[in-house]
């Protein structure tokens, strides 16, 4: 936890106490990732340069949830501006996991997966943007669910990769993440994002699947992959048929380029979101050598900004640079399309979901890939493409491998969150969480 | 050798909405320092920006004005720089599908008549704030009021080729946007700014020579003037063999000269992207049907058809339609019965000389047109009928209660002009003499004399004949004849 009182809880809870009528969510706590904004509270990003700014607004998402009864006051540690995939680069800390102190909880969402985990709370709000909640959500052995792009308002979440941003939910039972993602969906006329859809609705758990097709994706499962997540993938795949599901083979051919596509439009996207941290307004602000303007932008955001953050800072001002753009940036806006597409022809061709890996291993450990940042990069390989298409996925835990949680990821077709939690919700009775499976 | 001049200009005009144009603040000038602000254009973390409609229907006004086509898909990018007026760390702007390409403005320029410039194209976007190095000494201090504010940039094709022809088109332009009610188009409150691209080359070259940019020029008479030096900077540099270099130019309307602001090194790359934030804008065509529907008489429909209509020249017609309130002034006293010439007269003369003053019509149309009247019908002469114009304003009374309190109603009857007549031929028996000796010419110093006589009352068309009459036929008055 970054930013909690007691004394700011019992404020939120006198306030649900005097709501004319409990809302869906009364009395369930919430706790925020550090990148959205409440008024109450300060927002930091896990970032020196945002240390001490408080916003002067709330959060659409965050409105809504309060709206409906929860108690949300609590902010989560985090990858600085959500840049990285260990909750290893805030300015304030790392992360530990819940079940091992030695390793890391994922990320960048690192502190709401642990707090979930932990017990604290029973749901927190992430962000997306290529996978931060669903992948710290395997490595912690809770439920994670990212939402369509446009399902929830991004009012008052702050940007990373605009296109790609996502608020997303952890808890511990899909019910609670589909109640959570329920209150806070729907169009905000703040948001030019957000569609005008029929709002979403908590769908009733399916106590079988006869019927459903799910195709698992052959690029998701090669066959070096980790023994103990195959090993529960397998688990999985058997549970949707005892279910009555049909499982068959899958081809999502240009998977294989998400995390190179990503790791260009998001750093595009951020160079561009990240300028507004320029000492001028708001945050601390350093003079600078010189005195003048251009020394106080360097000293300001080359103190405020760690090095994940400049990295992608520096990328992605290279990939739209003159004479760079078509090559970079216009090259991967073409790959994103085809990715995209895969989904469409995969789910066109009469599969209702998809069934992969969350993560290809279970939790890492501290300090082992964080002077590798394409390895580290790596831990995404499962979740980015899911992004980069803008379609919901959820992840839930399907077993262990030496006591280390293991997830089992499932994607459904654009805004069809409803058939994606109903049938997570029919596995989550029948596949053991914290079962050990043999590597 | 002589230079031929090659001008385009990127005019900035700022859409009259009530509110900025990704956010609900208001866009008033002159308010006290960032407090029409918000989450929004302040950039402050997690806020987004969301199109301002109107913003979007008076930029396709304005696009449609020029003849532009509108484009049924847009997209909004964003143009990065770091500076302390712009809050984002970068600009919203359109950049490779603007709102609207392709226009044209016809007017007469004053060295080739008749020509038409093309309009490349027309974005949207927003306004920066404003930095104020004067407030605090030693500090510069930033009004965001203004970012945010939204402006459509016209941008026109290389096509004029002298500066009093750049100054002719933006006068033509505005005129254009003001008549679409897009914009006050006001360069002293910031609402329309320009910047121009010149270079020279020899006649017949059809090759562009190297351009520099000139900003900083607050009215069209400093466009003319910044333009005309550096003209002339660039045809001395070459002239003595050496190059134009890109440059960015400020002109200084003190001393009348550009000079440099940025030099090549720094010039930016604004790494233009898509905004993510905003989805392509997208116009239906029923929409754009309404738009153009809803276009008002534009200024060359205008002139064109006062011309015909009203047999205006075509001098009276481009004066009366130089302004809408003009032209709608003109059709109203029109209307009110007054015959077209005479009211082009009263409209060109002192009706447009309170309007320039004030930006007001001090005299309805109704009661010009009752004073009109009484010219027409001799009650006033025109002289006394312009003094009473000049007291219509102060006063509810009609014209011809006006003209009769200042004694101004002319006086035609014949016992009184023939008073007038005997009294100033009484008093010039020289002048009388010598007429009557053949100087003919000499009548017109008579009428003047019995006018002044009579303090401009006598009707000068009534005053002739009996003057004529005194002078020929009658005895001349002499003091000697025996009675």
């Amino acid at each position: 936890m970054l930013h909690w009182s007691q004394a700011a809880l019992d404020a939120e809870g006198d306030r649900v106490d005097r709501m004319p009528a409990p809302g869906p969510l009364a009395g369930m706590a919430i706790a925020l990732k550090d990148n959205i904004v409440t008024v109450e509270e300060p927002t930091t990003c896990g970032s020196r340069i945002l240390s001490g700014y408080v916003s002067p607004y709330t959060a659409t998402a965050v409105a809504r949830l309060r709206a409906a009864g929860a108690l949300v006051t609590i902010k989560t540690n985090m990858d600085e501006f959500a840049m990285g995939s260990s909750t290893e680069n805030s300015a304030f800390g790392r992360v530990r996991h819940p079940l091992d102190p030695e390793r890391v909880p994922g990320g960048s969402s690192g502190g709401s997966a642990a707090l979930v985990a932990a017990g604290v709370v029973p749901a927190a709000l992430g962000s997306e943007t290529g996978g931060s909640v669903r992948q710290p959500a395997s490595f912690c052995g809770i439920v994670g669910l990212k939402p369509s792009y446009g399902r929830v308002s991004r009012y008052g979440l702050v940007a990373f990769g605009s296109s790609l941003d996502c608020i997303s939910v952890f808890s511990r039972t899909v019910d609670d993440a589909g109640r959570v993602l329920a209150a806070m969906s729907g169009v905000d006329p703040l948001d030019a994002t957000t569609l005008d859809r029929p709002p979403m609705t908590a769908p009733a758990p399916r106590t079988d699947l006869s019927g459903l097709r799910v195709g698992l994706p052959r690029e998701y499962f090669p066959p070096d992959l980790h023994a103990g997540v195959a090993s529960a993938l397998r688990r999985t795949r058997e549970a949707i048929e005892e279910l009555g599901g049909t499982v068959r083979e899958v081809s999502l051919p240009h998977s294989r380029f998400a995390v190179p596509t990503y790791y260009i439009v998001a750093p595009a996207e951020a160079a561009a979101n990240l300028a507004r941290y320029d000492g001028v307004r708001y945050g601390p602000r350093q003079v600078g050598p010189a005195g003048d303007i251009r020394a106080l932008y360097q000293a300001t955001r080359g103190e405020g900004f760690g090095a994940e953050v400049r990295r992608r800072i520096l990328v992605g001002t290279y990939v739209l640079s003159a004479g760079y753009y078509d090559a970079y940036y216009r090259k991967a806006q073409r790959v994103r399309a085809l990715i995209a597409d895969d989904f469409r022809q995969a789910f066109a061709s009469g599969v209702d979901l998809l069934l992969t890996p969350t993560t290809p291993t279970p939790a890492f450990r501290a300090g082992e890939k964080t002077e590798d940042p394409v390895a580290m990069y790596l831990a995404d390989i499962f979740v980015c493409a899911v992004n980069l298409a803008g379609l919901p996925a959820v992840t839930l835990p399907v077993g262990r491998s030496d006591g280390l949680p293991i997830g089992a990821q499932l994607i459904a077709p654009f805004f069809e969150e409803e058939r994606l939690l109903a049938a997570a919700a029919a596995l989550e009775r029948a596949v053991p969480a914290d079962g050990e499976v043999r590597g | 050798m002589s230079w031929e001049t090659v001008i385009g200009l990127e005019v900035h005009v700022q859409l009259r909405t009530r509110t900025k144009m990704f956010c609900a603040c208001r866009t008033s000038f002159g308010d006290l320092p960032n407090t029409n602000v918000c989450p929004v254009c302040l950039g402050l973390p997690g806020a987004l920006p969301v199109p301002n409609g109107e913003a979007v229907r008076l930029g396709a006004r304005a696009a449609m004005a020029l003849g532009c086509t509108v484009h049924g898909t847009s997209v909004f990018a964003r143009k990065n720089y770091f500076y302390p007026d712009l809050p984002k760390g970068y600009q919203i702007s359109q950049f490779d599908q603007p709102l609207a390409t392709g226009g044209r403005v016809a007017f007469d320029s004053p060295d080739r008549g008749r020509i038409e410039v093309g309009i490349t194209r027309l974005h949207l976007e927003e306004d920066a704030g404003k930095l104020i190095h004067d407030r605090f000494p030693g500090k510069t201090a930033v009004d965001l009021n203004r970012a945010g504010v939204p402006l459509a940039e016209i941008v026109s094709e290389p096509d004029l080729r002298s500066p009093a022809e750049a100054r002719a088109y933006l006068v033509t332009l505005r005129q254009i946007l003001v008549y679409a009610g897009v914009s006050d188009c006001s360069m002293e409150q910031g609402s329309l700014r320009v910047d121009a691209n010149i270079s020279i080359r020899r006649p017949g070259e059809t090759r562009l020579g190297t351009k520099a940019e000139v900003k900083n020029m607050n009215s069209f008479n400093n466009v003319e003037r910044a333009l005309e030096a550096e003209r002339a900077r660039q045809a001395t540099l070459l002239d003595g063999g050496g190059k134009v270099e890109q440059v960015t130019l400020l002109f200084n309307a003190a001393s009348g000269q550009v000079r440099p602001t940025r030099s090549k090194e720094e010039s930016h790359d604004y790494r233009y992207f898509p905004d993510p934030d905003l989805p392509p804008l997208v116009l239906d065509e029923a929409w754009m049907v309404e738009q153009r529907s809803g276009l008002p008489e534009l200024p060359e429909a205008r002139r064109t058809r006062l011309e015909n209509t009203f047999a205006l020249s075509a001098y009276d017609a481009r004066v009366i339609t130089s302004e809408v309130p003009l032209a709608e002034y003109f059709e109203a006293v029109v209307g009110a019965g007054v015959e077209p010439k005479t009211a082009a007269n009263w409209v060109m003369g002192d009706v447009m000389t309170s309007f320039n003053q004030t930006g007001q019509f001090p005299v309805s149309p109704a009661r010009l047109a009752a004073l009109a009247g009484l010219v027409r019908d001799g009650v006033v002469s025109h002289q006394a009928a312009k003094r009473v114009y000049a007291e219509l304003g102060s006063t509810e009374d009609a014209p011809r209660a006006v003209a009769e309190r200042l004694g101004l109603v002319q006086v035609s009857d014949q016992d009184s002009l023939g008073r007038w007549v005997d009294e100033v031929l009484e008093a010039h028996p020289g002048e009388v003499a010598r007429f009557r000796g053949g100087e003919a010419k000499l009548m017109g110093f008579f009428v003047g004399q019995v006018m002044k006589k009579s303090q401009g009352k006598a009707d000068p068309k009534g005053v002739q004949p009996v003057l004529a009459e005194r002078l020929t036929t009658a005895a001349p008055p002499d003091s000697s004849d025996p009675h």
